[in-house]
């Protein structure tokens, strides 16, 4: 089989090559040269450029129509609303510049391809259209960038000391994620690497009085509906990234270094469900820094519920010490 | 004794050589040779992407141990993902294309006899064929090539405990670069020094070709940047090997508690995209520059905006270094260092927007003649447009986390990076394979290859801004552990059905190049009736360029299609090549 396909690359570039040299031959005998683009090759060219630019913005569309629909869905996060927005700003601005210089560049192609006839256009420089073009972006840009870092000030300012929220320290390792709820104290214990051992596998530190009732939970955690979440994000091995895409929430996680990021989820996963049509939908948590071998399966489920149904969760998981 | 000489001028004329142009057609043959590898291996995991699971004869015959029955395992997926990225950025884009570009172009279009110094310019050669081979080397150690990633954040590229790759690999990893570092450097500075020394007479810094303009500030910045990447690979070999704690601290891996303590990796990341940003421009620079010569001469028209192209190149370079922090949004760092960072990089929006507008107002009333590198060059402004505009979304903080390392990223940067440098510098090679090889290539097989290319690569790139939107992350062996990202699997099966025509479309172009370089028509002195230097140097090839004296620059290098008062061309033809003397009452510079 290696063979014969080795056998047929070798006639093709035979036969290619043979193909190549009896058309230069032709156009010697007529007196051209062949590398000499003609104006109908060129005009033609011109044409391909120009219906591309259809096909492009069809495939454009195409793809809006089969794939846009796949998207996350809405926002389950107050924050991430607001990112949704401005992500649909940008889009209503970038797209309609995104088809219309391709629009103006295909069918300058078009209209401009060589004929010896024509005198191109000596026009080397206008200040003026320069400067339009210099400020047109420059305004755009100073609203995106305004409102992008008003929302980013938003997003990772902290949560005010008098709130009432949850407190979460979520800590990746090669492949799995542990959730250590605060507990009553809504302090988290001290932990450190040196102190792992045995089930105590994130290292908390037990002499610790704040450590005492904790709560730490495997496999899925659990957040009350329209309460602040403030996280915290810690590695015992590598970097990993923790990313909720419902939420619109991402965050490193970096060994021998705390991270947290906070937000208020605000759809349960009862009502995602619904408004999902999808009776198996659940948020999730996954690793989106590249991590090792399984990195492409290192998750967790979130379950969003109301403050009671999270109550009486919280309280069937036992304490650290327990 | 004649026999010791002939072999003693071959291996100087072609292996040791310091003739510019034949260090040029080493970086190039050298260059291409390891993007086709960087192909091969992106075609790999893309059939794997496209069908999870299933067992291709060719993954087994070419993979061996790292895809056992002709199914990638899930660590060597990685390690061909890392390798794919690290050829393709330093490999084929920096020294393929500025090595191949700065070569030929540098002393030809400012009329020297060679670089400033022919000796380090073969030792760049020399040392990136080293750091090439050590690379290649590194594919067949225990532990298979580095894995974490081109951008090997450590802990994980510093400890085998994390991934096999992270054992020899890495270590070969790291040593490639740092000779792949100095390779750069040695280029970089001859660039530098060439071009400041070697103009000829009249040959002023504003009657440089676009293309030495972009030269001259590529290797500005491979200066200033890539001794840092030096720095943090030595900090990093010192983590590996000899127990210090630059990048490390506080881990427990594979049951036990290092020793190390103190050290950061966020660290490593802002020296890493010290250099990481920066190389952007590296590789995108060249290629617009590239496009700016071929734009202007195939439109028969000046570049419009020659000094604007200058200041916007200037300015990207300046802001090129003032941006690395929009890699690691997400890494901690404090929110106003983000906020800082996200307006320098949407500022490099501007200066991108002007040289895109300056294309257009080129090709605008011109007579365009469509060559493969013209059309290349078209392709190039396309992509540098499709990829431009999806920066707005990620440069932006805010909207930055929700789509960090996901594959909007990877479409993103393949466009607007990867797609317009390759592009450019197949443009550069359509268009000066007459002064490389002194053969001209085939049309119509460039014709087929650019349709070809650029309808898959879109068919490529493009789709993936839409798993972008639906939170698949980069770098996954596979979507089948998310049943959320079930649907997606029709999306990949039609980016990886496009990758591998896009394979293949290269083919055209590897027999067209090496068909054309041996037995291509032979060509003209000037095949494109272009106006800068190069062309006034004969065809074959000789040390020194130019017999006799070297020619004398009297004007800019755009007057294309200049008319009298009469409305005809000045001197009857529509190019006045640089070595034309001002007529009496003309201006130069575009000036009527």
């Amino acid at each position: 089989m290696t063979i014969i396909i080795a056998v047929a690359i070798i006639l093709v570039v035979i036969v290619g090559s043979q193909l190549l040299k009896i058309a230069e031959l032709r156009a010697a005998s007529k007196g051209e040269l062949i590398y000499v683009m003609t104006e109908k090759e060129s005009k033609f060219q011109g044409l391909l450029l120009f219906l591309s630019f259809f096909v492009f913005i069809g495939f454009f569309f195409w793809q809006m129509w089969a794939w846009y629909g796949l998207r996350l869905p809405v926002s389950a996060s107050e924050h991430g609303v607001a990112i949704d927005f401005l992500s649909n700003l940008t889009y209503y601005m970038i797209t309609p510049v995104f088809i219309v210089t391709h629009g103006v560049l295909l069918w300058f192609c078009y209209k401009y391809s060589f004929s010896p006839n024509r005198k191109a256009l000596f026009f080397s420089h206008s200040n003026k259209l320069e400067l339009i073009w210099t400020t047109g972006p420059s305004l755009a840009l100073t609203v995106l960038i305004i409102m992008g870092l008003t929302s980013w000030n938003k997003i990772m300012a902290p949560i005010p000391d008098e709130t009432d929220h949850v407190l979460i320290e979520l800590t990746g390792q090669q492949y799995t994620w542990t959730a250590r709820y605060a507990g009553k104290d809504k302090i988290l214990g001290r932990s450190h690497v040196t102190l792992i051992e045995g089930v105590n596998a994130t290292g908390v530190d037990a002499d610790d009085s704040n450590s005492k009732d904790d709560k730490l939970v495997k496999g899925k955690f659990h957040l009350p509906v329209d309460v602040p979440v403030q996280f915290v994000f810690r590695s015992l091995d590598v970097i990993h990234s923790a990313y909720m895409p419902h939420f619109r929430v991402q965050m490193n996680c970096v060994p021998g270094l705390k991270t947290q990021f906070n937000f208020v989820p605000t759809i349960t996963t009862k009502e995602m469900k619904k408004k999902t049509n999808n009776p198996d939908f659940e948020y999730i948590l996954l690793c989106n820094k590249i991590c090792g071998a399984a990195h492409y399966n290192m998750q967790m489920d979130i379950i969003v519920e109301t403050q009671e149904e999270y109550d009486k969760w919280l309280a069937e998981q036992k304490t650290f010490i327990e | 004794m004649s026999t010791h000489h002939h072999a003693k001028d071959f291996l100087f004329t072609y292996v040791f050589s310091q003739d510019h142009k034949m260090i040029s057609k080493q970086f190039l043959v050298t260059g291409f040779l390891m993007g086709f590898l960087g192909l091969a291996m992106s075609t790999m995991f893309r059939l794997q992407l496209g069908w999870p699971g299933e067992s291709f004869e060719v993954i087994d015959m070419f993979l061996g141990s790292w895809a056992e029955g002709g199914v990638i395992t899930p660590d060597k997926y990685l390690a061909l993902v890392t390798m794919h990225g690290t050829i393709m950025v330093f490999f084929l884009l920096t020294a393929g294309l500025s090595g191949t570009f700065s070569n030929l172009l540098i002393p030809l279009q400012i009329g020297a006899r060679d670089m400033a110094s022919g000796f380090l310019n073969m030792l760049s050669y020399w040392f990136f064929f080293v750091s090439s081979v050590i690379m290649l080397i590194s594919l067949f150690v225990e532990g298979g090539s580095a894995s974490a990633g081109w951008t090997i954040y450590p802990p994980l590229s510093a400890l085998p405990q994390a991934i096999p790759g992270s054992g020899a690999g890495m270590t070969l990893w790291l040593v490639s670069m740092a000779v792949f570092i100095v390779s750069s450097l040695l280029g970089s500075l001859n660039y530098i020094v060439t071009i400041f020394n070697l103009r000829t007479k009249g040959m002023t810094f504003t009657r440089l070709p676009l293309t030495i303009w972009a030269f001259l500030l590529t290797a500005i910045i491979g200066v200033l940047s890539f001794p840092v990447l030096l720095a943090a690979a030595l900090l990093l070999i010192f983590d590996r090997s000899f127990g210090t704690s630059f990048y490390l601290s506080d881990i427990y891996i594979g049951g036990q508690v290092l020793e190390h303590s103190g050290g950061s990796p966020i660290l490593f990341e802002h020296l890493f995209w010290f250099l990481g940003h920066p190389e952007v421009y590296i590789v995108l620079l060249p290629a617009l520059g590239i496009t700016s010569e071929i734009v202007s001469t195939m439109t028969r028209k000046p570049i419009f905006g020659y000094r604007a192209m200058i200041g916007s190149m200037m300015a990207i370079a300046f802001l090129s270094f003032v941006v690395w922090g929009h890699h690691m949004f997400l890494t901690g760092m404090n929110p106003f260092l983000g906020s800082v960072f996200t307006f320098t990089t949407l500022l490099i929006a501007v200066p991108s927007a002007v040289k895109v507008f300056n294309y257009l107002t080129t090709l605008w009333k011109g007579n365009i003649i469509f060559t493969p590198a013209t059309l290349f060059s078209v392709g190039l402004v396309s992509t540098f447009i499709s990829g431009g505009v999806t920066g707005l979304i990620l440069g932006n903080s805010a909207l930055d986390i929700n789509v960090h390392d996901t594959y909007y990223v990877v479409g993103h940067f393949h466009i607007v990076m990867g797609l317009s440098a390759i592009f450019g510098m197949f443009a550069g090679v359509y268009h000066w394979f007459p002064k490389i090889f002194g053969r001209m290539m085939n049309n119509k097989l460039g014709i087929l290859h650019f349709w070809t290319t650029i309808i898959c690569a879109y068919g490529v790139f493009f789709p993936m801004h839409f798993l972008g939107f639906a939170g698949v992350p980069r770098r996954y062996y596979e979507n089948s552990a998310f049943p959320l990202f079930d649907d997606m699997v029709d999306i990949n099966t039609f980016i990886s059905m496009f990758a591998i025509v896009a394979f293949f479309a290269q083919l055209i172009f590897f027999f067209n190049f090496v068909y054309s370089a041996f037995r291509g028509p032979r060509a003209p002195m000037n095949p494109w009736r272009s106006n800068s230097l190069e062309w006034t140097a004969p065809v074959e090839h000789f040390h020194g360029n130019w017999y006799g004296e070297i020619p004398h620059v009297h004007r800019w290098p755009y007057d294309y299609s200049k008319l009298n008062a009469e409305g005809e061309y000045v001197y009857g033809e529509d190019f006045i090549p640089q070595t034309t003397p001002l007529g009496e009452d003309e201006k130069d510079g575009g000036e009527h």
